[in-house]
């Protein structure tokens, strides 16, 4: 299985998803810089978190239309599993591979602490290893986290079981207590919360390994 | 060419910018605010001599990259 992290002007969380990533599957992912526009042969991408382009416009607007990222929504389009973390998350849903977009947090502040999140589809290759309905412990790092989307998004959202996650205890004002969904065919996975900062017992949890431990099973 | 884009959340689309610059000035003292909102202006100086053209740009900008239209409006005018 072949892994690839995109790294952006203003990632700062792309050593974490390397690490994460590395500990899933036995060896580190290539990394590929936002400029390079051919995308080498790769199984899984990852857009990490941080704050690319200094979220000048709006969060994730800027990288969402960086050369690299024509390559990305086309292999998404082919099927290439995607997973966005947090400024990923907001650059996916810029680039309309997943609905909706991330507005300031409700309270205007920066958010930092653990939540609990609620597994809300352990169906799928990124998720499996999840019980349905398991609550985690993980970490929210972000400023822009208040997912918003039309209320027929939502609702078909809902019906076609691409919510993967929701907060038990909403920490930004998300639509719904989303915290992460999936595209129609659940290929694409945006979420808030920093899963690959919870894989190791002194992140303080180790909850988000399944995460990383599914999609390198699935893909293997 | 000067154009100005004008960018504008959408009604209905929640505003906190907006809510704490409306609750700052209350603290100031400026009385009877009913609802403040917060947008973005953006000037673009383009080779085009037609307004019609230059403005026709300006949209096609604004629905590409300077607004998002799931939570946005916005508006061209030629300076």
């Amino acid at each position: 299985m072949l892994a690839a992290v995109i790294n952006f002007p203003g990632s700062n969380r792309e050593q974490d998803a390397i690490m994460a990533l590395e500990r899933a599957m036995g060896r580190k992912p290539q990394v590929i810089w936002h400029g390079d526009s051919a995308l080498p042969k790769t199984d899984l991408i990852v857009l990490p978190g941080g704050f690319s382009y200094g979220d000048y416009l709006r969060t994730g607007a800027m990288a969402a239309h960086s050369p690299i990222m024509r390559e990305v929504v086309d292999r998404a389009k082919k099927g290439v599993r995607v997973l966005g973390i947090c400024n990923g998350f907001q650059i996916l849903c810029e680039t309309q591979l997943l609905p909706g977009i991330l507005l300031r947090n409700s309270k205007l502040k920066f958010v930092c602490r653990r939540v609990k999140l609620r597994v809300e589809n352990a169906e799928s290759d990124f998720t499996r290893l999840y019980k349905q309905g398991q609550e985690i412990d993980v970490i929210v790092a972000h400023g822009d986290g208040n997912y918003f989307a039309s209320d027929d998004t939502l609702n078909h959202l809902e019906d076609n079981r691409q919510i993967a996650f929701r907060y038990c205890d909403n920490p930004n004002g998300a639509a719904r207590d989303i915290a992460g969904i999936f595209n129609n065919g659940r290929t694409v996975l945006g979420l808030m919360p920093h899963l690959e900062d919870a894989v190791e017992p002194m992140h303080g949890s180790t909850d988000g390994a399944a995460l990383f431990d599914s999609i390198v099973r699935a893909l293997q | 060419m000067k154009i100005r884009v004008n960018v504008m959340l959408k009604e209905g689309v929640l505003d906190p910018q907006g809510k704490a610059i409306g609750h700052a000035l209350a603290t100031l003292g400026f009385k009877g605010i009913d609802d403040v909102r917060a947008g973005k202006v953006i000037e673009l100086d383009i080779a085009e001599t037609s307004p019609d053209k230059a403005k026709e740009v300006a949209k096609k900008m604004a629905e590409k990259l300077l607004a998002n239209l799931v939570i946005e409006d916005y508006s061209v005018s030629v300076l």
